[in-house]
């Protein structure tokens, strides 16, 4: 971890300070791919959400805030608002629960430790789409795996349950198989976390006649602040932004049934071709992630103030 | 690793803890074994009754058939092309950047990494409609170059972070003793610094590559030609037919996912680094 150190108060002192002329050979090329790839794009959502626009993508001048307008009088946004609200939260915080004690789980030793978390990077490095229709497969009515297990453990009888289009359920699939997702890159976080403890305070506690869960209590779960807010920050960007999983197992449906504001977005603009409100979704999602982003940099402001 | 294994003695407790271990492992890689058993099933056995783990009759054609069902060899070509040109782009803007800013204070030096740091947290997602408007305008819609760039933008900053650690972590006076001896300052680069830090390169690259091979969102909006579209987006044709070949399905996700899991393991040691560079220490 010492590697990430930016080492920059030392040049400091060698170096006087340079313009930023002298450094745009370096680091021009990296801030054109950022303006093009990133800033270009946030712009013209902008640009386009108080535009008049044809579902064909034609311009039709300006148009104030008729998109929002537009937007705000669909009767499916506020369900749609609330779901993703249940949709972050839920995630997230299964999420960081569960990933808490597998972190301390891996983090200790045992003969083969090296292959159990090589097993849990899997999910996080295969395709999420991917991933998420080998859970479609899982969840098959009939020879799917988990009514196939239900059935043998003797937990289901009768009448199998279609998990995705039983809409009692398809939602509560959604967060699972995100959870699934989300918790390999939590665990390692909290896990990297963990190894940053000293051994020497944590020994000296036990010396002291700590008991292993007062260790955890005491001393690390409250060294772990730092590694917990990253990853659940992290995890609400990411999860909010989840579009691979919803799309590749409901499509946001039945209707509008399983749609967060991030697949309703796409859903108007590419689907229903419904391009004006859709820009503007656009801009309140993006709204929505950039306060994330500034909570993010404020958050981690002290320790890259120290590097 | 040898030391642990000589230290280590059996107690009940360590037994329980070993035990659990093992099970949430398999819990976690069950899902792709389950892919794997799947993609050797013939067709007819998927929904036999009663519902079989493992296939009656192991067919390890489907290996070989699944390239003449699907267009899998144009979806791995593509997939291919994005990635290695992606992350050649991504090493050639973030090597002069991350070396320089490891090495300078200037103006502005804090600035853009906030910058970098910023465009790591947003996805191609929430900007989706405005990255499709700029690629059509630049007539790019249904091209290669469209996904090369937008995914080497977005894991810029992966690269960025993790290398100038550690070209901060390399002392100037090696590489002022070389330039003494009448290197340049990118011969300097080049000879010293660059093999040192290779660990780091090795896993900017790897993340990069596994990154677009498996993005799906601007694939799924840029790309609209089938021949053209990356796995990721490509097997999702086989979702949307009624008979779902399952048993092809998943030995096209095996091709795509072995390797790449293969890949991300062995930069295991510096991915957290990476991905929370700037904030945790």
């Amino acid at each position: 971890m010492t590697a990430i150190s930016m080492g920059a108060n030392e040049v400091k002192k060698r170096r006087p300070a340079n313009s930023i002329l002298s450094a745009l050979p370096w680091i021009g090329p990296a801030i054109l791919l950022i303006l093009l790839v990133v800033v270009w794009p946030a712009i013209e959502l902008i640009r386009i959400s108080l535009t008049k626009i044809t579902s064909a993508g034609a311009l039709e001048g300006f148009n104030g805030l008729g998109n929002y307008r537009l937007l705000f009088e669909n009767p499916d946004l506020k369900t749609i608002a609330i779901r993703t609200v249940t949709w972050v939260l839920s995630v997230v915080f299964l999420t960081v629960i569960i990933s808490l004690p597998l972190a301390q789980l891996i983090n200790q030793n045992f003969p083969g430790r090296k292959f159990v978390r090589w097993a849990m990077i899997v999910p996080w490095a295969a395709s999420v789409v991917m991933t998420s229709i080998i859970w479609k497969w899982m969840l098959e009515l009939t020879s799917g795996e988990f009514n196939l297990t239900l059935r043998q453990l003797g937990l289901q009888d009768g009448q199998p349950v279609d998990w995705l289009r039983d809409p009692r359920y398809s939602f509560f699939v959604l967060i699972w198989v995100a959870v699934f997702v989300s918790i390999p890159f939590t665990t390692f976080v909290i896990l990297a976390g963990l190894q940053s403890i000293p051994h020497d305070i944590v020994e000296a506690a036990q010396v002291d006649g700590a008991g292993s869960w007062q260790v955890y209590r005491g001393i690390k779960f409250p060294l772990l602040r730092n590694s917990l807010l990253i990853a659940t920050i992290i995890n609400l960007i990411n999860v909010f932004n989840s579009f691979p999983i919803i799309w590749a197992l409901t499509r946001g449906g039945p209707g509008y049934n399983t749609d967060t504001t991030t697949t309703f977005a796409y859903k108007m603009a590419f689907v229903e071709y419904n391009m004006g409100p859709s820009t503007a979704l656009g801009v309140i999602n993006f709204g929505f992630i950039m306060l994330i982003v500034l909570i993010y940099l404020r958050v981690t402001k002290a320790t890259r103030d120290q590097t | 690793m040898k030391k642990d294994k000589v230290r280590f003695i059996w107690t009940p407790k360590k037994a329980a803890t070993a035990i659990s271990a093992y099970m949430v492992g398999l819990f976690f890689i069950y899902p792709y074994i389950n892919m794997i058993l799947t993609s050797l099933k013939p067709h007819g056995e998927l929904y036999a009754t009663p519902t079989t783990r493992l296939p009656k009759s192991w067919q390890f054609d489907n290996y070989l058939n699944v390239w003449a069902a699907a267009p899998i060899a144009d979806f791995l070509t593509a997939s291919v092309v994005v990635s290695v040109c992606a992350t050649l782009l991504v090493l050639i803007v973030s090597v002069p950047a991350a070396y320089y800013v490891a090495r300078n204070r200037f103006r502005g030096r804090s600035a853009f990494l906030l910058l970098v740091l910023a465009t790591q947290m947003f996805s191609p997602t929430a900007l989706i409609i405005g990255i499709f408007r700029e690629v059509k305008f630049f007539g790019l819609l249904d091209t290669w170059p469209a996904l090369i760039v937008v995914n080497a933008g977005f894991n810029l900053a992966f690269a960025v972070w993790l290398l100038s650690g550690f070209f901060a972590s390399v002392p100037v006076e090696i590489e002022e003793a070389a330039m003494v001896d009448g290197c340049t300052r990118f011969q300097a680069l080049r000879r010293i610094v660059l093999p040192v830090t290779l660990p780091g390169l090795v896993t900017a690259v790897i993340f990069t590559f596994v990154a677009t091979w498996n993005e799906f969102t601007v694939a799924l909006t840029v790309i609209s030609s089938p021949a053209r579209q990356p796995i990721s987006t490509g097997i999702t044709t086989f979702v949307g037919q009624y008979d779902v070949a399952w048993e092809y399905l998943f030995t096209t996700t095996a091709i795509a996912i072995v390797p790449v899991v293969i890949l991300f393991v062995s930069i295991e040691k510096y991915l957290v680094g990476g991905l929370t560079a700037g904030s945790v220490k």
